[in-house]
């Protein structure tokens, strides 16, 4: 959770830099709720108005939560009137607490649970409005500051490719977004990007399930 | 973009963040199975759109004159070794970023 307060500041400090202040820092973080995404978000928001852009590349961003959901489906079936929140709330970060830790014990599972999302968002709008309101006041000059996304892409894409699994699907992300970069140029490439590859994922299917069974099923 | 277009963006975000989420509980939440295509996407996308945001990220790269890709390439080869080194996210990333404001001021 203090890495969710780290990165949550980062974001702010970043989103203030492309000229948005605590407001847009405040009202991404409790309607929006992605790490990585907030981050293209906020590139997103420095550049022209591209509403089919933002839509797809929200949507193959976040495509892993769609597994997340599915170990929940039935362990939620009761769970009431905070199930819609606790679906909205159903970050990387959530999960993987969800799926790793126990109730203390005399605490009820269903307000854990609960709680748990709760405070891993209080964290991420704490941070990132933190982050927002001392971007102004940094005693030094922030410039390449929004490294830090760069830094966290880079960081995830080692962890997965440690893992051992879907590096094909990660090398099919690399060539088809470099490709697009010099064929289509720096404006269009995210697009055409996006297109290329699943398309190609979609092709390689066959290939890739062959290639991923070898390094075991990725859970 | 004008506040309107900004504003418009972030409820673009948050509707289609929303709908990865909850289309799982809305689709099976009876007893039907996923179909094959999208258990296979939502497994293996993850992986090829982290390599496309790296690119992505780096997609501003002056590769035409070296010297000014160097802060890039120090950046992240300093997240690289940080993160293979110590396995600490934090870490790698705060580093990185610092090794990577550090060029751009010390070879510009």
């Amino acid at each position: 959770m203090t890495g969710y307060l780290a990165l949550g500041a980062a974001f702010g400090i970043l989103l203030a830099q492309n000229g948005y202040g605590p407001v847009w820092a405040l009202m991404m973080s409790v309607c929006v709720f992605a790490g990585s995404m907030q981050f293209v978000g906020a590139g997103l928001l420095a550049a022209a108005f591209a509403p089919a852009e933002t839509a797809l590349l929200t949507l193959m961003v976040n495509a892993r939560h769609l597994f997340y959901g599915l170990p929940m489906i039935e362990r939620w079936r009761d769970v009431g009137n905070t199930k819609p929140y606790q679906i909205f709330a159903l970050t990387d970060e959530t999960f993987s607490l969800l799926i790793s830790t126990d109730p203390p014990n005399g605490i009820e599972p269903r307000a854990f649970e609960f709680w748990l999302a709760a405070l891993d968002q209080l964290y991420w709008v704490a941070g990132s409005v933190a982050g927002s309101l001392i971007a102004g006041a940094l005693p030094f000059d922030t410039a390449g500051i929004d490294f830090a996304m760069t830094a966290l892409f880079v960081v995830i894409f080692i962890e997965q490719w440690r893992g051992g699994k879907g590096r094909l699907s990660a090398m099919i992300g690399v060539c088809g977004a470099l490709l697009c970069r010099v064929l289509l140029g720096a404006q269009w490439f995210l697009l055409g990007s996006m297109v290329l590859i699943a398309a190609s994922l979609v092709g390689a299917r066959r290939y890739i399930d062959k290639s991923s069974a070898k390094g075991g099923c990725p859970e | 973009m004008t506040n309107t277009q900004a504003f418009i963006t972030i409820v673009i975000m948050a509707a289609c963040t929303l709908i990865t989420r909850a289309l799982p509980f809305w689709l099976f939440s009876g007893k039907r199975t996923p179909p094959a295509i999208i258990l296979y996407l939502g497994r293996v996308l993850p992986y090829a759109v982290i390599g496309m945001l790296v690119v992505y990220c780096l997609r501003d790269i002056d590769i035409l004159h070296p010297p000014n890709a160097l802060p890039d390439v120090i950046g992240v080869a300093a997240t690289a070794a940080l993160y293979l080194w110590r396995k600490h996210s934090l870490l790698a990333i705060v580093g990185g970023t610092a090794a990577h404001m550090a060029a751009l001021r010390l070879l510009a």
